[in-house]
């Protein structure tokens, strides 16, 4: 009783929410080594106790797969941290990764009901704190993983999952827990999507993400590299091959550029090159890996995103004095994290708002300058920002020797181009129902970035989690 | 892993590889290419599929020694084997019965042609192939393109063999001699397809405009992924960019803006150095 009263007192003082540790700005723009710190246990329990427990709590509503996040809360607050993890896996199974990349001040911490008056209950940070707490005890040896044990055969029917991002990932473990026969096909030599190839290494180290892919593969998941589908084998092949349906989460990888003049010049990238390039491909370690990169000094990023300041990072990471980040909106209308948009800031990134590129210029065929319009803030466009207008006769020019596109990635159609009968958006997207992933071909599922646009790591598995139970459902009863 | 089944040596700096890899060899046509990667630091590259043999699963891929990537390829042996290769990639070379057809390939442009114009013959088309080297000892597949023409050319840039000039200049005096003048005489070129060195392929291109020949080129621009996720491969086609590896390897040469794609294959050309040079340095240390 007393301690009741005692807790309840204690949040009348009003803990502010922990800190996140992190590496010093000056010195962390200079290696790829994780920016954020994790919390420490004493950390940990300390926000855990911020937890209001409401008795409507709003977080699980605002999570995506809506993780018991105020059970897991209140273990944390019991020191369970072995059971807080497990209540999580109940709904996500990367949750080392999601910790570190969902937007939570979009999701859960935006109607954390704390969050009304205070700072919301930092879940992201508790999220990942538990995950990464048993990967360390394993490393240490103090706790034995649970899972390598696990592999298992698996003897039902045979699905096919075109790609490994956090999608493909999250439908084979579903269906192989449940007993399914599956095998992921990749295209490139690693597995992990955006995970791999986009996200660096400072904001998702690749071992973590190495780590959760071996978790998938103890659930008896096969993955196989090196597969284009559409060009190795087509869907149909696969159905030849006896496997019963298939699920494509081929994800948004095809970069969109301007269209002005100047971006085909050498040190024009696109954000997917760029980041491909230095983290799938290493090149930060050149020339120990042996692929290039340009590293100038004054780079500059147009977009917003996540994938903007990724590149920005990465920019000043690889010896850029200078990294402007152009955008055509206000900060306010950044889509991109807000963790990633201040540490940006603190990294060093020049803020070049409400702008926007006309074109390059280049000088014996390599990048010289930018140029760029000045824009104001107009109307609500359809996605209720406000649309960016340019202001006539502001032009202004930028010395830079490298630029790097990234204003967005659609869906490649390397595969679907191959499946003719598969209907599409006018985008290109592949057409499914939101729920089931459900296509207009029996037997073909699809969910993630590929049916939705570029979004959210949590939101294609949670496509990919839905169409598991769609998927399970369809075998059993062969019913479309 | 793909394992080298067979390694042969066709000229010095020049290596044939047969690698196992049954189902890009049961995909593979004319035309396509793969993305390999020796190694775990290794770099991603494209490399034309020579040749593929459905029944026995294996792909055999000629490579030119130009660089670190190219070098350490060459230095692997038979049941050696690569870590990643990719495909097949690109979209297959047209084959149709198109009537008479010119093949030009130039060095390393020789091996990818090869299938082009085997494929073209056995649809009926008469194929008139015309291909060329520095000198006489670096010519490679000379018989085996013999076997696939009903006409063929060599020329060399130093005279050792064949004609003595560019295979572009041949190509000019050929169809010089050919389609002016009589009428009756003439002999209609249907289409050309150039494979080799981007200015070898511009100068054939420059040669046929005239003529007003279809002229067929393989773009070899610098690539990463190979399956149009990256952008790396963009070259102009028709004033629209263009990516190699998707849209592509084949574009119409008369089209194609050649002074691009040459700049483009030169962006790396400091750090290509370094890589060789370090790499050299350490060969020359374990020996
Ligand atoms: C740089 C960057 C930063 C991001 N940051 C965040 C973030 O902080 N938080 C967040 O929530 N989201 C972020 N996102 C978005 C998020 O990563 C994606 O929404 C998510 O990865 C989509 O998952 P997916 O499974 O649909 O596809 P992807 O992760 O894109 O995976 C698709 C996979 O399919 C493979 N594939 C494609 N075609 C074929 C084929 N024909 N055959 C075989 N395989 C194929 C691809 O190689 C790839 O591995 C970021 C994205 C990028 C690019
Ligand atoms: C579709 C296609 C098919 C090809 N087929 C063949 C072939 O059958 N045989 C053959 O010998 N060569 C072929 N090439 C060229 C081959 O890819 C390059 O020679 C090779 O990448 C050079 O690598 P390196 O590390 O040895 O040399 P480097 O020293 O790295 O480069 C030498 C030159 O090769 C080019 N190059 C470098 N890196 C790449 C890259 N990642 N992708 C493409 N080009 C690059 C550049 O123009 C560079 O200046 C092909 C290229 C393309 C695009
Ligand atoms: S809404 Fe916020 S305070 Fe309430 S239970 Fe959820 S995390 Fe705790
Ligand atoms: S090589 Fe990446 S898009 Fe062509």
């Amino acid at each position: 009783m007393t301690e009741k009263i005692n807790r309840k007192r204690q949040k009348k003082e009003k803990i502010p929410r922990v800190a996140m540790p992190e590496q010093e700005p000056e010195k962390r723009n200079k290696n790829f080594n994780e920016v954020t710190l994790g919390y420490t246990e004493e950390d940990a329990l300390r926000e855990a106790s911020r937890c209001l427990q409401c008795k409507n709590p709003e977080c699980i509503k605002g999570c995506p797969v809506e993780i018991d996040i105020k059970s897991f809360i209140k273990l944390i607050q019991e020191k369970k941290f072995d059971e807080a993890l497990k209540k999580i896996r109940e709904k996500n199974g990367l949750p080392a990764i999601c910790g570190r990349v969902c937007p939570q001040e979009d999701q859960c911490e935006k109607v954390c009901i704390l969050g009304i008056k205070d700072d919301p209950a930092a879940i992201g940070r508790l999220e990942r704190y538990v995950a990464d707490r048993e990967m360390k005890e394993i490393a240490e040896g103090i706790k034995e993983c649970a899972w390598s044990e696990v592999t298992k055969q698996c003897t039902r029917e045979k699905i096919a999952i075109i790609g490994s991002g956090p999608g493909g990932l999250t439908c084979g473990a579903e269906l192989a827990k449940l007993g399914y026969r599956v095998t992921i096909f990749e295209a490139l030599h690693e597995p992990g999507g955006v995970l791999v190839y986009g996200i660096p290494e400072f904001r998702l180290p690749k071992e973590i993400v190495k780590r959760e892919i071996d978790y998938v593969k103890s659930l008896g998941v096969k993955i196989e590299v090196n597969m284009v589908m559409g060009k190795i084998l087509t869907i149909d092949d696969l159905f030849k091959e006896g496997f019963r349906a298939i699920f494509i989460s081929t994800g948004a990888g095809l970069p969109y550029f301007m269209g002005i003049s100047g971006e085909n010049l050498n040190g024009v990238y696109s954000a997917n090159e760029y980041l491909t390039r230095s983290n799938l491909m290493k090149a930060y370690k050149f020339p120990q890996c042996d692929t290039p990169i340009i590293r100038g000094d004054k780079i500059a990023v147009v977009g917003g995103g996540n994938v903007a300041m990724d590149s920005a990072r990465v920019a000043k990471r690889l010896g850029a004095k200078h990294v402007y980040l152009i955008y055509r909106r206000s900060e306010e209308e950044m889509p991109a994290r807000n963790e990633e948009i201040k540490h940006a800031r603190e990294e060093g990134i020049e803020f070049k708002l409400l702008a926007s590129p006309v074109e390059i210029i280049g000088k014996d065929g390599w990048v010289h300058k930018i140029m760029c319009i000045k824009m104001k803030l107009g109307e609500p466009d359809d996605s209720g920002r406000r649309r960016p207008v340019p202001l006539e006769g502001s032009e202004f020019n930028i010395e830079v020797d490298v630029v790097i596109m990234a204003i967005g990635q659609g869906p490649n159609p390397l595969l679907t181009s191959t499946i003719p009968r598969l209907e599409l958006t006018r985008w290109g997207n592949i057409k499914a129902d939101p729920i089931t992933g459900k296509t207009n071909i029996e037997g073909v599922f699809a969910g993630g970035d590929i049916v939705t646009g570029a979004a959210t790591v949590i939101l294609a598995m949670g496509a990919g989690k839905s169409a598991a139970a769609a998927i399970d459902e369809y075998i059993r009863t062969s019913i479309w | 892993m793909y394992k080298i089944v067979k390694k042969e040596k066709l000229v010095e700096d020049i290596d044939r590889f047969y690698i196992k890899a049954p189902l890009i060899a049961r995909k593979a046509k004319a035309g396509q290419f793969v993305v390999i990667r020796i190694n775990e630091d290794g770099e991603r590259i494209p490399l034309t599929i020579a040749d593929y043999n459905r029944s026995n699963g294996i792909i055999s891929i000629v490579s030119m020694r130009v660089g670190k990537t190219t070098t350490l390829l060459s230095s692997l042996k038979e049941s050696d084997s690569i870590l990643d290769v990719v495909g097949p990639l690109g979209n297959a070379s047209e084959i149709e019965n198109f009537g008479r057809v010119i093949c030009v390939g130039g060095g390393v442009g020789i091996p990818p042609i090869f299938p082009i114009a085997r494929e073209l013959k056995k649809i009926g088309n008469y194929v008139i192939s015309i291909i060329g080297a520095r000198s006489k000892d670096l010519l490679i597949l000379k018989e085996e393109m013999e076997d696939t023409s009903d006409e063929l050319y060599i020329c060399s840039d130093d005279g050792s063999i064949g004609y003595h000039g560019f295979v572009s200049d041949f190509l000019k005096e050929y169809l010089e001699k050919n389609l002016t003048g009589n009428a009756d005489k003439r002999k209609d070129i249907a289409r050309v397809i150039a494979i080799g060195p981007a200015l070898m392929m511009s100068a054939v291109a420059d040669v046929t405009r005239p003529f007003n020949i279809k002229t067929i080129v393989s773009l070899n621009s610098i690539m990463v992924d190979g399956t149009g996720m990256c952008g790396a491969c963009r070259v102009e086609v028709g004033g629209k960019t263009k990516f190699v590896c998707v849209n592509g390897p084949e574009f119409d040469g008369h089209q194609v803006n050649f002074e691009l794609l040459l700049s483009r294959q030169k962006i790396y050309c400091d750090q290509e150095k370094e890589c060789m040079d370090i790499y050299e340095h350490k060969c020359m240390l374990d020996k």
